[in-house]
């Protein structure tokens, strides 16, 4: 064989395989979840919608950060004064701080709205995830189930159950009214996702490798249909903590002796002819934080949207 | 077409009976008395517990109950409510003005969301589309109640331009306000639908061949673009009509408007048990009735899609 070896085949250089080698197992991956968290990052809401709720997390957890006046001290001299120093928004009927119940008042809402979400997820993604993976009278079952409370208007139903049970009036008690009826939607969109996903190749190879039907689904089918159902499910925060201001506002949503933004909206709806600020300082914290889970909400749910983020 | 309606109606059977054997359920077998849970902190007389054991058939057994309750629901009977009127009575007396609240909350919506989603959609991108699509969320995120006290408080009160609370003169004029409210709550997802669609049709075939037949954009807006974007936002609108139906609570309460929402309100307020479950059950049967109607005009508007 002479030195100069005739190239019957391309030199490895031009061949295309030579990109496996230039992969380097360093580079930045590119998931779903990163090319979303690049996403999110690019965009100037994220950062005050993120802002606004580590601030209500904050007050929630530690309240004494915000103020020094306890929400519960009344001094009824100072019935609907105006702020004074010490007491930045002044006062409500009672002579009591608002801004100390805004601040007290936020682990309330956060905390529905946290429970609301995560009794929601336990019904919601099981029943559309075994509808539409397993299918068949399964799936008829779960979906006919998910229709009849897709059918009852959340609040009224939840009207009713915090009616009958008015001894038990709590946090947990009123999640559960609230999210034991709002599950029909979340169920409905994974089941939706769960049909697309489970035509895809690799959960075909799953089952092949000898998977379990149900193992599949846990770790591949779940995993991969998730995504609009975390974006729901940032909305359907804010939507319960609404509900439970509504409800509080009715009367019968949390008692009286649980702080909470609702109860403030409704004690001050009394005088809020003479004396409107009680009631709008209360509701400008509520609605803030509605905002700022929707902001969230919507841009997570753009972010892990590929088809959304190619359009824009 | 008529398969799908009838198949369309058939489904809404078994929802119709598991909406209110779960309504049902829930009030009379939780644990308990559900006649005293129903009055919360106070005791009904002796009188009016033994009227009310009579009325939900509570010597019954559980299945015999609600039976009987279905009989009296179909029969149109439904008791009285604690002022003594029944609630057919007090149905037939407030459902006229309910919808003509939400009639007019919808044509309200219906208007913004389609003149706002056309003007986004034709400036995608802009300054004043991110305007539109930024003040639409944050008057979404207002809960209706506090939208409901802002405007009363601000326009009505302050500047004068509507009554502060409508009362028994229930009209068109009184009721604005308070249907201008709802619907400025509302109309984000359909501005949204709008905007979509018009953006979509904006780069259609059609559209460009009007352009290139020499058409201006004066004829090509209205004709090729607005009209062809409409439909998902007429059934959008449609189903906040359902939703609203429902869902005037807590509106009629703070305006003080004579309709179902006001009754509910008054019998959460009051704490009437009784008619809370009856109201909401009416409701709940509406809404219903509301979306199946929905789907049909969906099928109607859209000829695109086939129903086997």
């Amino acid at each position: 064989m002479s030195d100069k070896n005739p190239h019957y085949v391309a030199p490895h250089e031009e061949l295309d395989e030579v990109q496996i080698d230039q992969v380097k197992l360093s580079d930045r991956k590119s998931t779903l979840w990163l090319d979303a968290w690049r996403d999110l990052r690019r965009r100037p809401l994220f950062y005050v919608a993120l802002a606004i709720v580590i601030l209500i997390t904050l007050m929630a957890l530690f309240p004494t950060w915000f103020t020094d006046v306890m929400p519960r001290d009344a001094e009824l001299a100072k019935s609907n004064m105006p702020p004074e120093p010490g007491h930045p928004l002044g006062f409500t009927r009672q002579g009591e701080d608002i801004w100390s119940r805004i601040v007290y008042g936020a682990s309330t809402s956060l905390s529905v709205g946290l429970i609301t979400v995560a009794i929601t997820a336990v019904l919601g993604i099981p029943m559309g995830a075994i509808a539409g993976f397993f299918g068949g009278w399964v799936d008829s079952l779960l979906s006919r189930i998910g229709d009849i409370f897709f059918s009852l208007p959340y609040f009224l139903a939840a009207v009713v159950v915090m009616t009958v049970l008015s001894d038990y009036r709590n946090v947990w008690v009123i999640s559960l009214a609230i999210g034991g009826f709002a599950w029909a939607t979340l169920a409905r969109i994974v089941r939706a996702e769960v049909l697309q996903v489970k035509q895809q190749e690799y959960v075909q190879a799953s089952t092949s490798l000898g998977r379990s039907r149900m193992s599949t689904l846990i770790n591949h089918v779940l995993p991969n249909s998730i995504t609009p159902a975390i974006a729901y499910l940032t909305l359907a925060l804010g939507a319960a903590i609404v509900a439970e201001a509504t409800l509080s506002f009715l009367g019968i949503g949390l008692p009286n002796t649980i702080m909470s933004w609702g109860n403030d909206i409704s004690q001050a709806s009394i005088t809020v002819r003479t004396a409107p600020m009680p009631l709008i300082y209360p509701s400008l914290a509520l609605i803030i934080t509605v905002l700022a889970f929707t902001i969230l909400g919507e841009l997570v749910r753009d972010a892990l949207d590929p088809k959304a983020r190619a359009r824009r | 077409m008529l398969r799908y309606i009838l198949r369309r109606l058939l489904q809404a059977i078994p929802v119709f009976f598991g909406t209110t054997f779960l309504l049902y359920f829930m009030v009379f077998s939780m644990p308990g008395d559900p006649i005293l849970a129903m009055f919360g902190d106070r005791t009904p007389n002796e009188a009016l517990y033994n009227q009310l054991v009579a009325q939900y058939n509570l010597d019954q057994p559980f299945v015999v109950q609600y039976l009987l309750y279905m009989k009296d629901l179909f029969t149109g009977n439904l008791g009285v409510t604690f002022s003594g009127r029944s609630v057919n009575e007090v149905f037939a007396d407030a459902f006229p003005v309910t919808l003509m609240l939400v009639t007019m909350a919808v044509i309200f919506e219906f208007i913004l969301a389609a003149g706002l989603g056309l003007i986004s959609g034709l400036r995608a991108g802009k300054f004043s589309d991110q305007l539109n699509l930024v003040v639409a969320l944050v008057l979404n995120s207002i809960p209706a109640f506090v939208a409901m006290f802002f405007a009363q408080y601000f326009i009505a009160l302050g500047l004068g331009w509507a009554p502060v609370t409508v009362g028994a003169n229930a009209t068109w004029s009184t009721m604005w306000l308070p249907a201008l409210t709802i619907a400025l709550t509302l109309y984000v997802v359909g501005m949204r639908l709008m905007r979509g669609s018009v953006i979509e049709a904006r780069s259609a075939d059609y559209v460009r061949t009007a352009y290139a037949k020499g058409l201006t954009s004066k004829r090509v807006v209205p004709v090729h673009v607005a009209r062809n974007s409409l439909i998902p936002v007429v059934t959008n609108t449609a189903a906040s009509f359902g939703a609203l139906i429902a869902g005037t609570t807590v509106t009629e309460g703070i305006f003080n408007i004579p309709g179902i929402g006001k009754v509910l309100y008054d019998a959460i307020i009051g704490g009437e048990g009784p008619t809370i479950v009856s109201f909401v059950t009416i409701l709940t049967i509406m809404y219903i009735i509301v979306n199946i109607l929905v789907d049909l005009l969906y099928a109607v508007l859209d000829p695109r899609i086939r129903y086997v």
